[in-house]
């Protein structure tokens, strides 16, 4: 059973830790699996060793102890193997920025060993699909940001990996080139990628992710489905615009009100009532909605809380 | 470990090293070849012609192979630690490092190119001391060899240079403080019978004598040391300087936290 249950896994990390040279332990013997073909978000704030995590999948950092296993391959046993499974974005720029961006990718494929045809096969048609093609005989300082990370994503790819590991891919890209990126992982997801991302924007692991992991301070504090991770958020507060401004925030039932200096209404929502509630009982009061949206973003707030908490000493377990 | 795909990895380092080393030209390829058109205007030329002749050939042809050794010796050495340092401190060393080429294929690669490169700018100093002497090599298997096996030495030292480097001072520490002088001191410009006895003793521990005179031996046919300790001490650098860069990718020295 133990090893049909890891044949469906593609990553599998076992008392992970690492302690670099300084004495900084940046990894206190985390216990995660990524399931084959999961879109599965690592979270955490600055500093938590979300980066250590993956430098040790993909072998940029010396791990201190533990396991770790990529589609079954023990990275101290089978490293080569395990290596080919993986693509890797890392989150700071290391792309050769005097090179070629049609080279890079090139080079990467000669990397993992694809022969010359098919490896010019796979940048055209990675470089076409990020958007990069017309700039291919452009030197990678001459992209822009964006471009940079999007000429990663297709140096991760050209190797056609199982498992492809973002770190923080869309950090300093406009919104428009965010979401066709968003669009684009989604599709390599479908077609079958396991893909593990990191992000300081929530809302795109929200909007990506089925599964999420917290880490903190080295320490895995929430790892569960996206779903029931965002089931656990008990209180939500929603900001509504009005048709008409309010003299004094109305008393509710149910609900807490707050009027905002701009007119628009703040309304905290327990768990003990519906949005149909809050409604009704606006339109009792011939309040009239224009709009409606999240105070802040549900795993944020979720974030937030479970990082806080930790902090004051309120460690919730970590649901699996 | 898959040798189809190191092959391909190894293919690919290597024509990197040389895209680079001709994309940077005027920095890889002209400055040598000015600097050792000037060694022959001002030392063989000029001076030579004052000095007369040195183990019965005249001063150009004599210092000749010394200085196309020279060339080889720090143009292979500079190719690899500045590219393999370059690409640490640009962390594009990262684009090898998680591919599943093993590490003796990126050290392999990378003194290809220094050696490649090492060769390419021998080449070009040899056809310039052909406008100031003539030159006829007598033992061409000797002459190829020991540049082939000099310019690994050189390649593999460069590699361990650029392993610890941590900024760009440390890789012009060794070529400026090491390479240089045991090169000038290594008879290039004379034979070491003119020294003193006790110096003569004191030259024969330097690695690069024995480079450049059995070099010269390849080309002139006279040299100041055994052409078979010459290849003795060249092997033996070859093994050890592999098996020490195998050793610090191994334990990813300089490369992984």
């Amino acid at each position: 059973m133990v090893t049909i249950a890891r044949l469906m896994q593609a990553l599998s990390i076992t008392n992970l830790t690492k302690t670099y040279a300084n004495g900084n332990q940046a990894l206190k013997g985390i216990d995660f699996s990524v399931a084959l073909g999961d879109f599965y978000a690592l979270l955490g704030p600055n500093g938590a060793g979300k980066t250590t995590a993956i430098g040790i999948i993909s072998s940029l950092v010396n791990k201190s102890a533990g396991e770790v296993e990529i589609f079954g391959h023990n990275i101290d046993t089978e490293l080569e193997a395990a290596k080919t499974c993986i693509g890797l974005v890392p989150q700071e720029i290391n792309l050769n920025l005097w090179e070629g961006v049609h080279n890079i990718v090139l080079n990467q494929a000669g990397y993992y060993g694809l022969g010359r045809r098919l490896a010019r096969e796979r940048s055209e048609k990675y470089l076409r699909e990020l958007r990069l093609w017309d700039r291919r005989d452009d030197s990678a300082r001459s992209l822009s940001g964006g471009m940079k990370r999007r000429l990663m994503i297709a140096r991760a790819l050209v190797h056609e990996p199982r498992l492809l590991i973002l770190d923080e891919p869309t950090a300093g890209v406009d919104i428009e080139i965010r979401r066709s990126m968003w669009d684009f992982l989604r599709d390599i997801n479908d077609a079958g990628t396991t893909i593990i991302l990191t992000t300081h924007y929530l809302e795109e692991a929200e909007s990506l992710c089925r599964h999420v992991a917290i880490i903190d301070e080295g320490r895995i504090i929430e790892d569960a489905r996206m779903s029931t991770v965002l089931r656990k958020l008990q209180r939500e507060v929603f900001v509504l615009s009005l048709a008409e401004p309010l003299g004094e925030a109305p008393d509710l039932d149910g609900f807490e009100t707050l009027l905002r200096e701009d007119g628009e209404l703040e309304v905290d929502k327990g768990p003990a009532v519906n949005l149909n509630d809050l409604f009704a009982q606006l339109a009792a009061r011939n309040i009239k909605v224009l709009s409606l949206r999240n105070k802040a973003n549900r795993l944020e707030e979720l974030f937030m809380r479970l990082v806080e908490n930790k902090q004051n000493g309120f460690e919730e377990p970590a649901a699996r | 470990m898959n040798l189809a795909l190191n092959a391909v990895a190894l293919q690919t380092i290597v024509r990197k090293e040389m895209v680079r080393v001709l994309r940077i030209w005027i920095q890889t390829v002209v400055p040598p070849a000015i600097t050792m058109t000037l060694y022959f205007i001002i030392f063989g030329n000029l001076i030579g012609r004052r000095i007369g002749t040195m183990d019965g050939f005249d001063y150009m042809q004599y210092i000749a192979p010394g200085l196309i050794m020279m060339s080889v010796i720090t143009n292979s050495y500079g190719n690899v630690v500045s590219s393999f340092f370059g690409a640490k401190f640009g962390r594009h060393i990262e684009e090898m490092l998680v591919s599943p080429m093993s590490n003796a294929t990126i050290i392999i690669g990378h003194v290809a190119g220094g050696v490649l490169r090492g060769v390419l700018v021998g080449l070009l100093v040899t056809i310039i001391a052909l406008f100031f002497t003539k030159l006829e090599v007598r033992h061409p298997f000797i002459t190829i060899s020991i540049v082939l096996l000099s310019s690994v030495v050189f390649a593999l030292a460069g590699f361990i240079n650029a392993v610890f480097a941590k900024k760009f001072d440390d890789i012009s520490i060794v070529p400026t403080f090491v390479l240089t002088p045991l090169t000038y001191l290594g008879g290039v410009f004379y034979s070491i019978s003119l020294l003193p006895e006790f110096w003569q003793k004191v030259s024969l521990a330097n690695p690069i004598l024995y480079m450049v005179n059995a070099f010269r031996y390849g080309i002139l046919g006279t040299s100041d040391i055994s052409i078979g300790v010459a290849y003795a001490i060249l092997v033996v650098f070859v093994v050890m300087l592999f098996v020490g860069c195998q050793q610090l990718m191994r334990r990813g020295v300089g490369i992984r936290e």
